[in-house]
Parts: structure tokens; C-alpha cells; sequence
């Protein structure tokens, strides 16, 4: 394992942000991952903390294949992070929102440039990245749809859903788009936290990227299967809405099955207590998302259910 | 009349109302022409409320010279401007992203698609912008270069600075105003001043401009609204300068000054060991149309924009 600093930005006053990187193995360049983006993907920062130490050991073993090179870079934005911050500490720019950067722009731009640089050309890229609406999924692989996407390399990961994605005009600034431009097979890999430690899902996360990786011949390495994947598309997902604002009640989790008519969750009046309307499933099927946060507002998306799917 | 164009519930005994002012002739034939101006996407631009107040304002006050319909929307994101906070608070969401809005997706994106949907079939739309905190913009139109012939003969009577002709950038696809030009609702962008203050010159010029504007229209009646000839700058006519070493930005020169290549614009200085960074110097000759007003920079971060050659 070699350290390195890929990135540096002094500052008026603060310590320089220092971006640093990972390197196992020597030769062409494999695999590429990068954790925290954002200032509160704090669950992403500790995967590649988690991926880091399993790599370490097994390079000490011998099992990183020949001529094979691994770049991880556990944080970018831990300027943010430090001050408990989701963007950047400055402007409230998104650093994901940034590239493939300018090296003569803006700080971000040149931030997301700097990066950039030193993550293209790997065959494939991996980011564990979070959700711009409060709330949980089920594990899953992320792609975009850009002509460019594999939905059955992603499969390898063995984690249970690949979601396909459309992109947006707001998407194609983002790391995983610009990867799979400059011909990096890209992969988003979200677990159930973003602003807290989940073990769990964190474990789930380091196999899939190791059992990715082993199947891909870039490490040697004995793990679970894992699952063959459901491959979603994002369209396809059925919405489903909160009726009235008020405290919110979550019966049902990411991962659950359900069936019509079941109760998914329940709304409060937030003075008197009493139930006010209940979000119903419309379908059968699986959770796949559902908010979190204790407060809702009127008419927002508390769930999306893969419509007859069954455990 | 005032109207709600959107009501949405929020948790504990609140809405979020978005709210228009239309103003309209006493006797309504149905075929009018229909002006929109909006303003307040971001919630630290506050320059468009001065426009707002005082078109309304003039509007009542002469109510026989209104021929057409007139709708202001004055904070497309009421949360933000009552919260001094620049995006859409809680979700920290830069609300002038999520245009055109979709129905099949979060409230947020639903409450662009009701305001996209209210604003169709206007004739005309004025989107006003302030700067951010962190620079001072003199007042101008910004135009995609593809909008440039259609949106060009408007531009020019809005009695602004400057036209800055820009090139597309993908990301800006999901503008209000690049949204209601691909729908074919002719939208101008507006910026001026810095954010979180109000520079209520710039303000009196643009409400001049709207009411030429209103008159070319057919809105407004009016014999004569005197207005100034702007600069018409392309991408290639704008010099840009990022500071390259973090510090303290102090200017030497006020903003709009015309200075001449190598003079000194400002200086990076160091308030621990009392040095100077960086010297900022003029590339070119020209009028300093954007300058920073925040000083604390990283390297990257914007000083000024200047129109090579113009004269002042």
C-alpha cells in the first residue's frame, strides 16, 4: 500500500485540504474507488476506511493479481466534513455537481479537476455515493444510462438490486457520468446511512467491491456469491405518496415485502397526536426506498416499491 | 389580484405559499399579451424585490396605461428568502436546478413543474437575478448563445449594462429560464448587484427597462421611457481572473471602474505574516463588471470579470 496526497488546496487559515490516495498492486490501472464526496457521507467515508484495511491485508498476502493497480480515495471533501458541512465549506458548492472539473475555474472546479486527473483511465470506477432526499434503500449498484452502462458487469457486485438511471442535464456533472464519458465503467454503490456508521450495510458493501473485484481478476479472494441481481430501471419504480404534512410514523423498511393495501407508514397530527391518514402500498412488491426523517411534508414521495417483486 | 400558485403543507402547522400579483386592465378582451417577471429562486438575491415593489407600484398608480397582463412573481422560494438561506432550506437544493420539475418526483420538483405550468403562455418572461454574496455584478443580460437571435431585440431594451452572450453549459439546462425558452416562453436572466443586499440603482434602471419593455409589447402605454445602450459582450470579450493563492482579497479599484491592462485590481495579503500573496492585475484593457465582494478567497476563487476594450 503506498499513500499519497493526489490533491492539495491551501487556505486562508485552515490546515490545506489534502486529498489522499490509496495505491495496491502495481501495473495497469484496474479498479478506482472514492468514497465521501459530500461533507455528511460520513457512512461512505468509513467503507473505504473498512475496504483500505481488508486491501492492506491482503496485499500483505500476496493476492492483489500482477499488474493489476488499485487506487482508493477514502474522502474529497472532509474540509466539509470537519466543520459539519454537507458542501463545500466556502460557497455551499457541490463538489459532485463539479466535474470532470476546470483546472482554471473555481475552487470546486478545480478540486473536481484535480481529482479527476488522477481517477480516469481505471477499467472500472467504483463511488459510494448518497441520496439528495432524506431517507434509506435497500443496498444496491447505481448506473447511468449513457449508452456506455453495463447492467451485467454490475451484477458482479452480488448485491441484491441494479438501479439504471436516466440521466438529467443535473446528473451529467456528476463523477459517475464524466467516468463513463472518458470510458471508465462507472458504479454508485449506495448502502442504507449516509450521516451515520450502518455495520452492516458497510460490511455488505466492502464484499460487494472485493467478490467485484475478485471476479474481475484484480484480486484473489474467496467470498459469498452474493445475489444474482434484480436490474431496475428507475422509471419503473412505483411512487408513492404522503397524502397529509405531520410527524411520520415508519411502519414499513427498505427490503420488505408488502402487499396492496398494506399500511406502509402512518401520519400524526403534530399538536394532538392522532393518526391523520396513512400511506397505503398501492402494489405488491418490494420496498426499495422510504423516508426517514420523523417530519414530513404534504404530497412528498415517502416510498418506492419494485412492483411485483416478491423474497 | 393576489393569487397562490402553490400551497404545500409543512410538518408543524405551516404552508409554503407561492403567491403572483397579476395586474390586468379593468376591461379584459382575452387577447392580451402577458408579461411575467419572477425573481427570489434564490433566497440571498434580494434586488428583485425592490423591482417587484416598484412596478407594482407604478402599475397602480397609473392603472389607465395598462394594457396588457402583468404577473410578478415576487420569492419563487418564500423558505429561503424568510431564512437568509440561498437554496431551498432543508434540502439544500439549488431550486434554479430543478426546472422544468417533474410530476414523478419529490415535492420539491413538483412545486417547479406548478410554477412552469402557471407561467406558460406568457408573451415574455423577466427572471431576476441578484449576484451572491460573494460578488458584485453590474446589470446585465445573460443569453445563451443558442437564444442569442431570438432573445437579443428584447435584451436590448431592458436598459441593462450589458448583454453577456454566453455559451450553453449542460447544467444550466435545468434553469427556470433556459426551461421556458426550450418551451418557447421567451426569458430573459437578469443579474445585478451581490447578494443579501439590495443596490437600488441597478433596481431603478431595470424597472425603466421592463416598462420599455412593456410598452414594445403592447402592455404599456407611454410616450417616451429613455433608455441607455448596453454593452454586447460575447465569451470571447470577457476576461476572467480566479485568484491563485488563498488569503484575504482587498480591492484597489470600485466596481464598473474602466482600468487599463496591468493596473492593479486588488491584492491576496496574508493577515498573519503581513505579506502580500498575489498582486491581481487587469489582462486587458476594459470595465470591471463582476468583482469580488466577499474577501476571504482559495485559490480558484473568482476576483472579476472585465469586457476587454470597452470604454466606459
Amino acid at each position: 500500500m503506498r499513500k499519497e496526497t493526489i490533491y492539495s488546496l491551501k487556505a486562508p487559515y485552515r490546515d490545506a485540504l489534502r486529498v489522499s490516495g490509496y495505491r495496491f498492486g502495481k501495473g495497469d490501472k484496474a479498479a478506482c474507488i472514492v468514497g465521501a464526496i459530500r461533507g455528511n457521507e460520513i457512512q461512505q467515508l468509513y467503507i473505504c476506511s473498512q475496504l483500505i484495511k481488508a486491501l492492506t491485508e491482503l496485499e500483505k498476502k500476496g493476492a492483489i493479481v500482477n499488474n493489476n493497480e488499485i487506487l482508493v480515495i477514502p474522502s474529497v471533501n472532509h474540509y466539509s466534513m470537519n466543520i459539519g458541512k454537507r458542501f463545500w465549506a466556502l460557497d455551499n458548492t457541490d463538489i459532485n455537481r463539479m466535474f470532470p472539473g476546470n483546472m482554471e475555474g473555481e475552487t470546486t472546479q478545480r478540486i473536481a479537476a484535480g481529482v479527476f486527473e488522477k481517477v480516469q483511465g481505471y477499467s472500472y470506477g467504483i463511488q459510494f455515493a448518497s441520496f439528495y432526499m432524506p431517507g434509506d434503500f435497500v443496498p444496491h449498484v447505481r448506473m447511468m444510462e449513457t449508452g456506455y452502462q453495463s447492467a451485467s458487469l454490475a451484477n458482479l457486485f452480488g448485491l441484491p438490486y441494479v438501479v439504471v438511471r436516466k440521466p438529467t442535464p443535473f446528473d451529467m456533472s456528476t463523477l459517475n457520468y464524466n467516468w463513463q464519458q472518458w470510458k471508465t465503467n462507472a458504479f454508485s454503490i449506495y448502502t442504507n446511512e449516509t450521516d451515520v456508521i450502518d455495520e452492516v450495510s458497510a460490511r455488505q458493501a466492502v464484499s460487494a467491491v472485493l467478490r467485484f473485484l475478485t471476479r474481475m481478476g484484480i484480486i484473489r479472494y474467496n467470498s459469498h456469491g452474493g445475489y444474482i441481481a434484480n436490474i431496475i430501471n428507475e422509471n419503473d419504480l412505483t411512487l408513492v405518496r404522503n397524502k397529509d404534512a405531520g410527524i411520520y410514523r415508519r411502519i414499513k423498511l427498505p427490503g420488505e415485502e408488502v402487499h396492496r393495501g398494506d399500511i406502509l407508514a402512518e401520519i400524526m397530527n403534530p399538536y394532538e397526536g392522532e393518526v391523520i391518514s396513512q400511506v397505503i402500498a398501492p402494489t405488491d412488491g418490494i420496498i426499495f426506498f422510504s423516508h426517514k426523517s420523523p417530519l414530513v411534508n404534504e404530497n412528498e414521495i415517502v416510498y418506492k416499491i419494485i412492483r411485483r417483486l416478491h423474497e | 389580484m393576489v393569487k397562490t400558485v402553490v400551497c404545500v403543507g409543512l410538518p408543524i402547522d405551516e404552508k409554503l405559499f407561492i403567491q403572483k400579483n397579476r395586474l390586468a386592465p379593468e376591461s379584459v378582451t382575452g387577447k392580451e399579451k402577458r408579461i411575467t417577471i419572477v425573481t427570489g429562486t434564490h433566497g440571498d438575491e434580494l434586488d428583485g424585490q425592490y423591482v417587484c415593489y416598484q412596478l407594482i407600484n407604478k402599475i397602480n398608480q397609473n392603472q389607465g396605461k395598462l394594457k396588457g397582463i402583468v404577473d410578478v412573481y415576487p420569492a419563487l422560494n418564500p423558505l429561503g428568502i424568510d431564512s437568509v438561506s440561498r437554496g431551498i432550506p432543508m434540502f439544500e437544493l439549488d431550486m434554479n436546478r430543478i426546472f422544468p420539475g417533474s410530476r414523478d418526483a419529490a415535492m420539491t420538483e413538483n412545486v417547479a413543474a406548478d410554477i412552469i405550468e402557471d407561467i406558460m403562455g406568457s408573451d415574455l418572461c423577466v427572471d431576476i437575478h441578484s449576484s451572491n454574496v460573494f460578488l458584485k455584478e453590474t446589470l446585465q443580460v445573460r443569453i445563451s448563445n443558442e437564444n442569442e437571435k431570438k432573445l437579443l431585440p428584447y435584451a436590448k431594451l431592458l436598459n441593462t449594462n450589458l448583454i453577456w452572450i454566453h455559451e450553453s453549459v449542460t447544467v444550466l439546462e435545468a434553469t427556470l429560464g433556459h426551461s421556458l425558452n426550450s418551451m418557447r416562453v421567451p426569458t430573459l436572466v437578469v443579474e445585478m448587484g451581490v447578494g443579501m443586499r439590495i443596490t437600488k440603482e441597478y433596481g431603478d434602471h431595470l424597472v425603466d427597462g421592463i416598462f420599455r419593455l412593456m410598452v414594445e409589447l403592447g402592455i404599456w402605454e407611454e410616450e417616451s421611457i429613455p433608455i441607455k445602450a448596453p454593452i454586447i459582450a460575447t465569451k470571447d470579450e470577457v476576461k476572467v481572473i480566479h485568484a491563485q493563492h488563498a488569503g484575504v482579497f482587498v480591492k484597489e479599484i470600485e466596481h464598473n471602474d474602466w482600468i487599463r491592462e496591468g493596473e492593479i485590481i486588488g491584492n491576496i495579503i496574508n493577515g498573519l505574516t503581513g505579506e502580500i500573496e498575489e498582486v491581481i492585475t487587469a489582462p486587458s484593457d476594459g470595465i470591471v463588471f463582476t468583482l469580488r465582494e466577499y474577501p476571504i478567497v482559495y485559490t480558484g476563487s473568482l476576483i472579476a470579470r472585465i469586457v476587454g476594450g470597452a470604454t466606459k
